[in-house]
């Protein structure tokens, strides 16, 4: 069990399969460091580039000093009961990831958080790329195929740094009986940009979630992109939430949710709090088995010259689409699969090819159980 | 919505269906294809000696049917060249010929009919059909907002579709287009006309004949006439 699992390779070839789903890597070929925690205990915190530091996160508060100035800056303490139990910990458990002033990442920089016997995983994590910086980050989080109950508490910090470029991709592979408590909050600087991408096509009981992005620096950029399959007995209730604190500051969050009878409430807010602002909110929804799909878009401009935006849609598969894909040849069950797809990609600008190809990974398994 | 329907196409047959707006010429098109909401209530549809009334879409589709739809669909997120890949059986060699040919390679990336002119949405329809190579082919419109430039192309390939370049003993593909100005005509050299109005067939004859009536009368002749 966990004790006895040293490396990712340690796993059961049933539970690298599951974190392979998440998009992580278990060889690290096309990886630039890796993190690898089970339940509480962290087995691997490596950085294979040079201006790239991944540490534990005890470690990294005992090395500098200086990192109690971004811990629990973004996330209060006590925003919540998850919020509070992670910080009433004796030993946070998580990473601290620094990317040095210039530093550039060609592969991403893999995170595996695994949940196998523990009730309760919590993770602080901390990410700061510095001026200039270029950095992503996948993060799999999953459980072992023998965790049949358990919650996942974990809190992240992003702080991104003048002209610094971050993606977050974070895919989900959970058991239906597992309760997951994303809190995260970022801050961008001047040009700076955060892409944080979310999938989870896959079982889970309950997950909440609404991470905070302050685009406080002019011209800087949030997008939040969310590809979600609620399947019966899963409540999903995600969202974000962008302030444009500066000039030429821009947010978009965008999400494509299906239902095969799950509940998904799915959020977003925008406030322009300035002037020469923009942002725009999409969110389109498919039923396919009886479920919930609520859309609660929200923008509020509080100046002149702030442009807000949203779009939402829940419906169903139209006849008309996959009449005309049966008339080219396709049966309706491969035209209906084929329209699924097409609604769930959704190329996000920005994410390096490999990040992309692990989302329409996650799209294909997910394709391959029949969604 | 259509009555005493009485029409055979035979083998390497074009056929051209003529008639106002709204009197059911896509309906019978939509009907032979098999689409929902539209019911056969009397009669059979007969293809390849096969009775496929009661077939659904895609099995008249393997059984060698094609259609080129006037308003199609915008499928969101799925490339063009994606389907092409599927309908061709992976046949990558076919299909970028086919796409140069109706230049339309650099759309190949882009999700079908997704912000695709008129002239493109066509030339998609028709290179879809190329790559499906239907033995029955039925064209709704196909030069219908098309510029000039762009009709030769499209008709030459149409051509192509209905085995024009191959010697009329050995042609072997028919088809069933709709028009309305019979542009078309030029590229086709079509065998028989149909003229429809209310849902019923009011005139057959020779196509071209038919239509210098249509282009000097307007389609008031054909609901006098006592010919049929």
């Amino acid at each position: 069990m966990s004790e006895d699992i040293d490396r990712m390779a340690d796993l059961s070839e049933q539970d690298q399969e599951r974190l392979a789903q998440t998009g992580l890597e278990v060889d690290l070929k096309n990886r630039s460091g890796s993190f690898f925690q089970v339940d509480q205990d962290i087995k691997q915190a490596a950085s294979l580039e040079k201006g790239i530091e991944v540490l534990a996160i005890a470690d990294a508060l005992e090395k500098y000093d200086w990192l109690q100035e971004y811990s629990w800056k973004l996330v209060p303490r006590d925003k919540d009961q998850y919020t509070r139990y992670v910080a009433g910990q004796p030993e946070p458990n998580g990473f601290v990831v620094i990317a040095r002033k210039g530093s550039r990442t060609v592969y991403p920089l893999q995170a595996c958080l695994f949940l196998a016997r523990s009730n309760v995983q919590h993770v602080h994590n901390i990410v700061i790329a510095e001026e200039g910086a270029e950095l992503h980050i996948i993060s799999g989080c999953a459980s072992a195929s023998y965790a049949k109950t358990g919650s996942h508490l974990g809190v992240t910090e992003f702080y991104i740094g003048r002209n610094a470029h971050v993606t977050s991709t974070m895919i989900h592979n959970w058991g239906d009986e597992i309760s997951v408590f994303p809190r995260s909050a970022s801050v961008v600087e001047e040009n700076g940009a955060f892409l944080s991408n979310y999938v989870c096509m896959q079982p889970v009981k309950r997950i909440q979630m609404s991470p905070v992005a302050y685009l406080k620096g002019k011209n800087s950029v949030g997008r939040f992109s969310s590809i979600v399959v609620s399947t019966s007995g899963s409540y999903m209730d995600l969202g974000s939430v962008a302030h444009l604190l500066a000039e030429g500051a821009s947010a978009e969050l965008l999400t494509r949710a299906i239902t095969t009878g799950g509940y998904i409430v799915s959020r977003g807010m925008i406030e322009g709090q300035v002037r020469n602002t923009r942002g725009h909110i999409e969110c389109k929804g498919l039923i396919l088995r009886d479920g919930v799909i609520h859309a609660i878009p929200e923008i509020k401009g509080d100046v002149v010259d702030t442009e807000l935006s949203h779009e939402a849609a829940v419906g169903k598969i139209a006849r008309d689409e996959i009449e005309y894909l049966m008339s080219r040849g396709l049966s309706e069950d491969e035209a209906t699969a084929t329209i699924i797809r097409g609604f769930l990609d959704v190329k996000i600008t920005g994410l390096p090819d490999v990040l992309q190809k692990q989302i329409d990974a996650a799209i294909d398994a997910a394709e391959h159980s029949g969604f | 919505m259509l009555h005493d329907i009485n029409l055979h196409i035979g083998v390497g047959e074009t056929h051209v269906l003529m008639g106002p707006n709204g009197s059911g010429k896509t309906t019978l098109l939509r009907t032979i294809m098999g689409f929902a909401g539209l019911e056969v209530t009397e009669g059979s549809i007969t293809f390849k000696g096969q009775d496929i009334t009661h077939l659904p879409i895609h099995e008249r589709a393997h059984l060698g049917m094609g259609m080129q739809f006037q308003r199609p669909p915008t499928i969101a997120g799925l490339k063009l060249g994606k389907l092409l890949q599927v309908t061709s059986g992976g046949n990558t060699q076919m299909v970028g010929e086919s796409a140069a040919y109706l230049r339309m390679d650099a759309l190949l990336d882009r999700a079908i009919n997704q912000g695709f002119s008129g002239g493109e949405i066509k030339r998609s329809e028709v290179l879809q059909l190329m790559v499906q190579k239907p033995d029955f082919v039925m064209l709704d419109e196909p030069e219908s907002g098309v510029d000039l430039e762009n009709i030769s192309l499209i008709g030459n390939a149409i051509a192509r579709l209905l085995d024009k370049d191959v010697h009329i003993v050995n042609r072997k593909r028919s088809g069933l287009v709709i028009t309305h100005t019979g542009y078309i005509l030029d590229y086709l050299d079509a065998d028989f006309g149909h003229v429809m109005c209310d849902g019923v067939f009011r005139c057959h004859g020779n196509p071209r004949e038919i239509l210098k009536v249509i282009k000097t009368s307007g389609y008031k002749e054909c609901l006098v006439c006592q010919k049929i």
